[in-house]
């Protein structure tokens, strides 16, 4: 297994199996991907192949474009004036900063989970109903069904189904967490990115969303940022090490590790900074 | 005390000499502070008082139901001129609110010299005196409705055209600075979901600043019912209820002279007749209930907004 930071691919094809040990499919590509929030250089040329179905974890300093990146995936950084990116970012082949991209259509496809709770003011189930609404769903029927089938999905029914109509603002941090992972899934995503889902949550509700991402990435390709160790050797298969802006190494969550190759990446994993 | 101390004697002899410095200090401006907000509070009670103590006698209900009665001036009321105050501010909000509105959302969506020029020109707008905006009612509404109709050009139109003008800046910027105050969160989660920059906004955002927006609604109402200068130049008044009927029901004729509670208290007051001096004062007392009404409404609407937002 190759290192992709010091070593340049040839082939998408070379780097996805330089990333790979087991054969699985590719969801997401990066290649050179460099950004900038105006003058400053956030993320040098980031190689990564994020597989599919499985759970991918980005580790890192505080500051190191963690966030910065997984928000490139859904482009959420076009929201930020003065922005640029150069390389490539292709979804199943497709280039997601194609001038043809609809970045509705984008975002429907590649859903995301914040670091805070954000539900909107209204309804548990207005919440989760909002996305298959704005993407044209009237029938009554349907959307119960998928309120039930989200909250099931995020282990939320048992405790909101007699309460459907009360206020998001009524539940507890984690559960307002799982509401809005609900509220994710309810729009059908092939690709959920979670910015720290868990570090606004105690230790139980943080459980329960990792038997969450346990059960979604049978569906779902997952992309996680956290700083919690633990956490991305407990859910992810694949890790990517950032600092300063470059990923400093990608690979096997075993691995990383176990036997991480970088100096830097040891130093972090076994807590010497960070 | 400080001198049992042997090491920092020195630094506690000294901060307490400037704790006194700064006590005394404080109570100085605290003791300003509260003189300051004590002759505000004082100054608004004068005014009511004075009003209740003129207006409270000649208070009837007659002033309600009744419209003017020129024979006995002890009797009648202005019935007609609450009736106009409120087509007035049914007009004016038709037309200030909708430009208010979307140019607040505008401020917050569009970024770029656009938007901060319209910003200037409505704090320009602000700036200038109702009387102006009644002369330029008065040229851009009075005068071609005369022409067209063959009649007088005064009417609730061309009131509530000078009071939605007078709106627009306040409206505007409360409009403005709620959805500011609408966490960033929220619309991001919103946009995630797939949603547009408009659906967000409409969605989301705007229920999200409901409380807040009316609120700025209520109070620019509560500005511009009250305003007399205006009016001289665009609705002339009338002593009776200005309506006609369609389909067999009566509504607000709107290109026809109106009146209302400013202007014929203004009226009244300039008046020879002391009936009609009085029914001004009990006039200001409607009026000063009706604006703070609205005001309280205002602070209502508020509070059930920042409870929704806890
Ligand atoms: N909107 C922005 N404008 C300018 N610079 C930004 C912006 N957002 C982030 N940055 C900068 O980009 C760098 C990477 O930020 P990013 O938020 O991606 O870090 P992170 O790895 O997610 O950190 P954390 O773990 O603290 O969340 C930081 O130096 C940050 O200051
Ligand atoms: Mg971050």
């Amino acid at each position: 297994m190759a290192d992709v930071t010091t070593q340049k691919p040839t082939s998408l094809q070379d780097l996805a199996r330089a990333q790979t040990s087991a054969p699985t499919a590719t969801k997401i590509l990066a290649e050179n991907v460099d950004f900038y929030y105006s003058a400053f250089h956030a993320l040098k040329t980031i190689n990564i192949v994020i597989p599919d179905r499985q759970v991918t974890a980005l580790i890192g300093p505080s500051g190191c474009g963690k966030s910065t990146f997984l928000r490139t995936l859904n482009r959420m950084n076009d929201l930020i004036d003065g922005t640029r990116l150069t390389g490539k970012i292709t979804l199943d082949g497709e280039d997601l900063y194609d001038k043809r991209v609809d970045v509705v259509d984008l975002r429907k496809r590649v859903g995301m989970v914040f670091q805070k709770p954000n539900p909107f003011p209204m309804s548990i189930y207005d919440n989760i109903a909002y996305g298959p609404r704005i993407h044209g769903l009237t029938n009554r029927k349907k959307l119960n069904e998928i309120v039930e089938r989200t909250l099931r999905g995020s282990a939320l029914w048992e405790e909101v189904k007699d309460k459907l109509k009360a206020s998001a603002f009524a539940l507890s941090g984690g559960q307002q967490q799982r509401l809005c992972i609900a509220r994710t899934l309810a729009v059908e995503p092939e690709v959920i990115l979670m910015d720290e889902p868990c570090s606004a949550l105690d230790p139980n509700s943080t459980f329960r969303i990792e038997q969450l991402m346990e059960d979604l990435k049978k569906d779902y390709t997952i992309v996680i940022v956290t700083h919690n160790m633990q956490q991305a050797a407990r859910v992810s298969q694949r890790t990517g090490f950032f600092l300063r802006g470059e990923m400093k190494e990608f690979g096997d969550t075993d691995q990383i590790f176990t036997s991480p190759k970088q100096k830097d990446t040891e130093d972090y994993v076994s807590g010497k900074f960070g | 005390m400080s001198t049992t101390l042997s090491s920092p004697p020195n630094l506690l002899a000294k901060s307490t000499g400037n704790v006194a410095g700064r006590k005394l200090k404080n109570i100085v401006m605290l003791t300003l502070c509260i003189i300051a907000a004590g002759l505000a509070i004082l100054v608004l009670g004068l005014v009511l008082y004075f009003l209740l103590s003129k207006g409270f006698s000649s208070l009837h209900i007659r002033l309600f139901t009744q419209l003017p009665d020129n024979i006995d001036t002890s009797k009648g009321g202005m019935a007609q001129s609450i009736f106009g105050t409120l087509v007035l501010l049914g007009v004016s909000s038709a037309i200030g609110l909708p430009f208010g509105i979307l140019g607040g959302i505008y401020q917050i969506e569009a970024r770029g010299r656009f938007a901060s020029l319209v910003r200037f020109f409505t704090d320009v707008l602000n700036g200038i005196p109702s009387i102006v905006i009644g002369i330029f009612a008065y040229a851009a509404v009075v005068f071609p409705l005369a022409q067209r109709t063959h009649g007088q050009g005064f009417s609730a139109y061309a009131g509530g055209f000078a009071l939605g003008i007078l709106m627009i800046p306040t409206v505007m910027r409360t409009t403005e600075e709620i959805l500011r105050l609408v966490p960033f969160p929220l619309r991001e989660a919103s946009l995630g979901l797939g949603a547009t920059r408009w659906r967000t906004m409409w969605s989301v955002v705007l229920p999200a600043a409901r409380g807040g927006i009316i609120t700025g609604v209520m109070l620019a109402l509560a500005r511009i019912a009250g305003e007399t200068a205006p009016l001289l130049f665009t609705i002339f008044g009338n002593q009776l209820f200005a309506t006609h009927k369609v389909a067999g029901v009566s509504v607000p004729t709107l290109t026809a002279p109106i009146d209302a509670l400013p202007l014929r208290i203004y009226n009244y007051s300039q008046d020879v007749d002391p009936n009609h001096n009085a029914q001004a004062w009990a006039g200001a007392v409607v009026l000063i209930t009706l604006i703070l009404v609205l005001s309280i409404a205002a602070r209502f609407a508020t509070r059930g907004n920042m409870q929704e937002e806890k």
